[in-house]
């Protein structure tokens, strides 16, 4: 009943929460025979101990903004955005496309391109879910997993029938030119003196962080942005206050397929530089607990998108350096999911009882 | 307080009380929502318990029902100190509570409802035949008519509150809350439901009344208790007391309970409405072809039993719904589907609409009080900054104003809706509405869960709206409500108007036969 103070709410309960999927996570390591202290370390050494490290931790962050974002702006419109997997490979098909079809100049008008090119296509493939969820009440959370699947299918018939070139064994596309590879962080006046060593981190991670910037003023400061709020909180309001349901449902998830199919500029363009199958290894997924775990906030999807970041790069290192199988990264981000997503109001019941039992012992002083 | 309570009527000093509540608090955070509350109920009475929204009521019976736990206090029924943590302790107890929203479900029979939650045993039919002998004895003991095997859907709402008392009575409660049990209820059956409240205290039940509503209190109760800001104000005999003493027991201060208006000087026609039908999403009709005018300066009245049409009258002309037929406003045909349907349309035309339900629709809780402000209005050129941003210090700016002119407390443009009482948010909904200086206002059930210090206001302000030239259509089921605001009255039933009547020369016995269907045409709809 006693509400958490909002420093509490928002700092707090994330916090805990990891914690307690921190002590999941070591007792599991503790059965299968190894050190979670050791393992612990190796994490964060591997992860944020070197640049090289930050390198890669912040080339996960930055796919895992894009679709935290997008499905933060799904989430304010009430509309669960399970297709962010499906968009961002819609959205790497879309980068490929542009990048082969020009001999490019520069890689500033690349990007620009690029990224029209990914937010297109990504938009293109929430359009058809969102038409049906509007127009014909096909809920979206079916038909957008659906469509991860008929993406996924998609991509394979391009690469293989279309897009190989001629002569080459694995279902890839050809090389982007010159003039549309992006430069990573340590190519980056600035940015090398820290980033001594090639890193994956190009930047993409800036445009990821603008975008943040930019979801959140459409969500707080814009009227389209007051509309999908209002929307997303009730939709019967909605049509009392006269907001077009069809209309702010599709455009929201065009905006929010817009958002996961840009992810595609930060692997697709910034660091594989031709188009893979299954390039956006499921990013899209990680985007819906990096924005559970944000409170589908701009902001927190950054932060969540920096912890698993760090859990995907260090879970790496684990396989690399430990006996631990890799596998266990994805029990590790099970548990954060399951905690911060999930289990989310025990942990603030917890809390609140807490604060609860501090607040009664201070009347009780000051009675 | 003990010595107090022995004046209320307790016939043997021997006989302890059905109830009796010792130094009750409770707090929610900083908020005290029971403060050292003290009531005794004697057995066999009906006992009324008055106060504004937020005043407590809910709270303390919620302990009482075992919701909640108190923080202090002790509970005694028939004398016995009685912890209560669970609402299966107070059933065991004898305390029975009939909600305000039926806990029902609606496709389960009568004699399904009454056992669910009470079965006896792993087989169904045992108790079901069991259920069934004792709702006979129960329907000839308090006169509670239900037919067990019909369907609670298929139940009128007065119906479904007698199986609501039922359950209470099969689980042999001694006594018998009722929160605000009349909300939902016309003249007729609100009248019955006090009836059967005497037979059951007649049999030497106890019943408590919660209520806002003063003449309820005074028609029905032998004791009241007025509760205001979470303390319990005073407790009195009811035939000691007049409606004007409670009031200003709950408000604090003196409350003119009668709407102080001028007659009406209706200027041009306004809103007029022609043959207008609706059909809900499953095909059936709501409205069937409804027909009326409303002037400039006068305030058209809607009465009516709640889910005869009101509500979508309101909508199809806030542009909430589709509708066939024609408006038109100031002598401009307004479209009823398609495009310029929709509220934004509305509201351009000119027209402002406080829905009936202001957390599904006039609100969005979650939101803050400046947010809401926008709320339809979010389009409107004062409050943008550029083509793309809103300008949210404008609004704020804006909605303070509006706050302190209507009263609302607290003042906080930034609190959201959620944390204002129902008086409170109302204010904000019709300082929105009102204050767009609309031609024609739809307003719908405008005191609806609001105290009796907001009530006041608010009718003042349908008021002024109305002297300032305007025209407006009021919805209310509260047949005082729309005798005292109204210079005209439309009785609506089963979607059509049943007639259209002077409040100065009707009174609620042919309103009420209205309601009910019945004029000197038709006779045979009564329900």
């Amino acid at each position: 009943m006693d509400r958490l103070p909002r420093w509490a709410d928002l700092t707090l309960v994330p916090l805990v929460s990891l914690l307690f999927a921190a002590v999941i996570s070591a007792l599991v390591l503790l059965v299968i025979g190894q050190s979670p202290v050791e393992a612990f370390k190796v994490m964060v050494d591997g992860a944020l101990g070197s640049p090289y490290g930050w390198g890669y931790t912040l080339y996960y962050a930055t796919s895992f903004i894009f679709t935290g974002l997008a499905v933060t702006v799904a989430f304010h419109a009430g509309l669960f955005n399970i297709g962010g997997e499906g968009q961002a490979q819609l959205g790497g098909l879309g980068v490929a496309l542009v990048c082969l079809s020009l001999p490019w100049p520069h890689w500033t008008v690349a990007l620009i391109a690029a990224t029209a090119g990914a937010a297109l296509f990504g938009a293109a493939w929430a359009a058809i879910p969102a038409y049906l969820q509007a127009k014909r009440g096909s809920h979206i959370v079916i038909t957008t997993i659906m469509f991860n699947y008929i993406a996924a299918a998609l991509l394979v018939y391009m690469l293989v029938d279309v897009l190989k070139p001629v002569g080459q064994a694995d279902p890839a596309s050809a090389r982007f030119p010159v003039g549309a590879q992006l430069p990573a962080l340590n190519d980056i006046p600035g940015f090398n003196l820290i980033f001594e060593r090639p890193v994956p981190a190009n930047v993409t991670l800036l445009i990821a962080l603008a975008m943040a910037v930019v979801v959140w003023a459409l969500l707080w400061r814009t009227r389209l942005g007051y509309q999908i709020r209002a929307f997303g909180k009730s939709e019967a309001a909605a049509k009392y206050a006269g907001i077009n349901p069809v209309r702010i449902t599709i455009i929201a998830m065009l905006i929010s397929g817009g958002l996961a199919g840009m992810m595609s500029i930060n692997n697709v363009m910034g660091e594989a530089e031709r188009l893979l199958q299954n390039s956006s290894e499921g990013a899209g997924f990680i985007g819906i607990a990096v924005a559970l775990m944000g409170r589908n906030h701009p902001f927190g999807v950054v932060l969540a998108a920096l912890l698993f970041g760090f859990l995907y790069q260090g879970g790496a290192e684990l396989g690399l350096w430990t006996s631990i199988p890799i596998e266990m990264r994805i029990v590790v981000q099970g548990l954060v999911i399951l905690f911060t997503g999930a289990l989310d109001m025990m942990v603030r019941m917890i809390l609140e009882r807490a604060f609860g039992l501090v607040r009664s012992a201070k009347a009780m002083r000051a009675a | 307080m003990a010595a107090a309570a022995d004046t209320l009527g307790r016939q043997e000093t021997a006989a302890p009380f059905a109830i009796e509540l010792k130094g009750i608090s409770k707090a929610f955070g900083p908020v005290q929502a029971n403060k050292d509350i003290n009531i005794a109920v004697p057995k066999g009475t009906i006992h009324g318990i008055i106060g504004e929204n937020g005043a407590g009521k809910s709270t303390l019976m919620s302990i009482l029902y075992g919701f909640y736990k108190a923080d202090s206090g002790q509970i005694f029924i028939s004398g016995n100190l009685t912890p209560i943590p669970d609402s299966q302790s107070a059933i065991r107890a004898g305390i029975g509570m009939v909600f305000q929203h039926f806990k029902l479900v609606q496709n389960f029979t009568v004699l399904e409802n009454i056992v669910l939650g009470a079965e006896d045993g792993a087989l169904l039919n045992t108790s079901l035949g069991k259920a069934r002998r004792v709702l006979k004895e129960l329907a000839q003991e308090y006169g509670l008519d239900v037919d067990p095997d019909t369907l609670v859907e298929d139940l009128s709402v007065g119906h479904q509150q007698r199986v609501e008392i039922l359950k209470a009575l099969y689980r042999q409660a001694d006594i018998l809350i009722l929160d605000e049990p009349t909300g939902v209820l016309t003249p007729d059956e609100a009248d019955h439901l006090f009836r059967i409240l005497k037979g059951l205290k007649d049999q030497g039940k106890t019943v408590i009344l919660i209520t806002h509503k003063l003449r309820e209190i005074m028609e029905a109760t032998d004791n009241v208790s007025v509760m205001r800001r979470g303390t319990m104000v005073a407790t009195v005999k009811t035939a000691e007391t007049s409606p004007e003493q409670l009031a200003e027991l709950m408000v604090g201060r003196k409350v003119l309970l009668e709407v102080e208006k001028t007659p009406a000087v209706p200027g041009k026609v306004v809103l007029s409405v022609e043959n207008l039908h609706v059909r809900d999403e499953h095909g059936v009709e709501r409205l069937k072809g409804i027909s009326l005018e409303i002037r400039a300066g006068e305030i058209l009245g809607i009465a009516g039993v709640a889910g005869n049409g009101q509500s979508d009258l309101l909508a199809a002309l806030g542009g909430m719904t589709n509708a066939s037929g024609k408006i038109t406003l100031n002598g401009v045909d307004l479209p009823l589907s398609g495009a310029g349907s929709d509220g934004q349309s509305r509201r351009e035309a000119g027209i402002a609409h406080v829905p009936e339900d202001r957390h599904h629709h006039g609100l969005i809780l979650d939101f803050t009080a400046w947010e809401n402000v926008a709320f339809g209005y979010h389009n409107d050129p004062k409050y943008q900054k550029s083509a793309l941003f809103m300008d949210n210090d404008a609004l704020r700016a804006d909605t303070e104003k509006k706050m302190t002119a209507y009263d609302v407390r607290p003042p906080i443009p930034t609190l959201e809706a959620k944390n204002f009482s129902g008086g409170n948010q109302q204010k904000i909904v019709v300082a929105r509405e009102v204050e767009q200086n609309p031609d024609l206002l739809l307003i719908g059930q405008p005191t609806r869960g609001v105290d009796i210090g907001a009530i006041e206001f608010i009718h003042k302000q349908i008021v002024a709206l109305r002297d300032a030239g305007k025209a407006i259509l009021l919805v209310s089921v509260e047949l005082d409500e729309i005798m005292s605001l109204s210079d005209r009255i439309a009785v609506m039933f089963d979607g059509q108007i049943m007639g259209m009547r002077d409040p100065e020369t009707t009174d609620e016995r042919e309103l009420g036969m209205l309601m009910a269907g019945m004029n000197g045409k038709n006779t045979g709809e009564a329900a």
